[in-house]
């Protein structure tokens, strides 16, 4: 199962939950991650749905770099890593 | 009396204590604190975050507590497929206000880029004033500080508070008499010599930097505009310019209102719009007592060389008693005057930069 690995920094404001996913999709695995933490949606997406500006997702040590879709293909193994873009100050 | 500090890096509450004003409690350190509100109605702070990363949050502290919790953001509705060239994204919390003394709960909040939001109750939801934000002028308005517009003023009538006026950077001033069900245009008489000629008088992409209201006279209203300062006797019907006089700039970004006197105004001045810093480096807060007539440069206490600070829209207010005043800089000083701005001293010169000065 895919796994989704928070930057730690999100701790000081919302809980952060361990997530291993059977999604094929970034969304989808994103989705079990918000199912577990309703909070944790509005500090990763934006009210639009998109990935927000200075949030930066890694698969598999690729940038995600559609940040609207977020259809990017997930495998059994991948590693997904959701951090803060150095963007963001 | 208390107040609070809204800044780039956290939330700073002040206690006045031995007969001066002191730091107290911190909040949100090292988070940026766009925005502040105490509700006189139950007491309730609230504390609009900006994170850097994140996104936009509020939070909401129940009088008697010390802690905070994370409450609704405003939210745009997904976006139509429109020719809008701006996204429909919160990017920052610039106002925050009540509603009317009748109105236990309402809340407003303007927004970059541009949204007013309300909410009925505490701010657990929030709604966007469709009414505003679908007028086709919207599409006129353009960013006046930031890439984007945004709502700075609230000014609710305290006498009838269906009665709200808007002042938007850079979308002129905009007034509903029906707690925002319609809306109009409120800018005539401004004048904006940073638009061609044939523009310069169109109320839509007027620039006023801050409009407040004048709470004994709600008729009055004060505007430190981009282009220099007008004043309102009519409830923004019409705006008649004032001069200050030579050696006392007329740019600036905030004005406070005595709350007893609709005479009596105090200003920050810049040198030019060119020149964003204190005239040859002497800071100085410009008061009037006579409706604009004449102007007082008062500077006992303020930094008189090599002072480059500048004061930014929320960053000067009165409190109700007409004499006690804070002033910050977006440098990070802070100072107070408790005799109607005569006299001024530094509570702090180490604070981040200020977004928002409240009592409270």
């Amino acid at each position: 199962m895919a796994k989704l690995v928070f930057t730690q920094q999100l701790r000081r404001f919302t809980e952060i939950p361990e997530v291993e996913s059977q999604a094929d999709n970034l969304r989808d695995a994103l989705e079990a991650a918000f199912a577990i933490n309703p909070q944790l949606r509005t500090y990763i997406l934006d009210e639009q749905g998109d990935l927000r500006f200075h949030v930066v997702v890694f698969i598999d040590g690729k940038r995600v770099v559609n940040r609207s879709s977020l259809r990017d293909v997930l495998n059994p193994h991948s590693q997904v890593y959701i951090l803060q873009a150095l963007s963001g100050g | 009396m208390k107040a609070m500090v809204a800044t780039r890096k956290g939330l700073f509450e002040l206690i006045h204590d031995d007969g001066r004003w002191k730091l107290d409690q911190i909040s949100f350190l090292g988070e940026p604190v766009s925005m502040c509100l105490h509700d006189k109605r139950d007491g309730t702070l609230y504390a609009a975050l900006n994170l850097g990363h994140f996104g936009v949050k509020l939070h909401r502290r129940d009088e008697g507590s010390t802690d905070w919790t994370e409450i609704a953001a405003p939210a745009y509705p997904e976006q139509a497929k429109t020719d809008d060239d701006i996204e429909w994204k919160l990017k920052m919390i610039w106002s925050m206000e009540t509603g009317g003394f009748d109105e236990p709960g309402v809340l407003w909040i303007g927004t970059l880029p541009g949204g007013l939001f309300r909410s009925a109750d505490r701010g657990n939801h929030w709604e966007l004033i469709r009414s505003m934000w679908d007028k086709p002028e919207r599409k006129g308005w353009f960013g006046g500080g930031y890439d984007v517009p945004g709502i700075h003023s609230i000014c609710v009538n305290p006498r009838n508070p269906q009665e709200i006026l808007l002042g938007i950077s850079c979308g002129g001033a905009w007034k509903t008499l029906d707690g925002g069900q319609t809306w109009a245009l409120s800018a005539a008489g401004m004048r904006a010599s940073y638009m061609p000629p044939e523009l310069a008088e169109e109320q839509n992409t007027q620039d006023p930097h801050l409009i407040v209201r004048s709470k004994i006279a709600s008729h009055v209203l004060w505007c430190q505009h981009h282009n220099g300062i007008w004043r309102s006797e009519d409830s923004a019907a019409s705006w008649q310019q004032i001069h200050t006089p030579e050696g006392i700039p007329d740019f600036g970004f905030t004005v406070a209102a005595h709350a007893k006197d609709p005479n009596t105004a105090w200003f920050a001045p810049a040198s030019a719009d060119q020149r964003r810093v204190p005239l040859n480096g002497a800071l100085s807060v410009s008061r009037t007592r006579d409706g604009g007539k004449t102007f007082e440069s008062l500077r006992n206490g303020l930094p008189q060389q090599d002072c480059y600070d500048l004061i930014y829209r929320h960053g000067l207010v009165v409190a109700d008693d007409g004499r006690n005043l804070l002033m910050a800089s977006t440098t990070g000083n802070l100072w107070a005057s408790e005799n109607a701005g005569d006299d001024w001293y530094l509570i702090s010169g180490n604070l981040p930069p200020v977004y928002a000065v409240r009592f409270f």
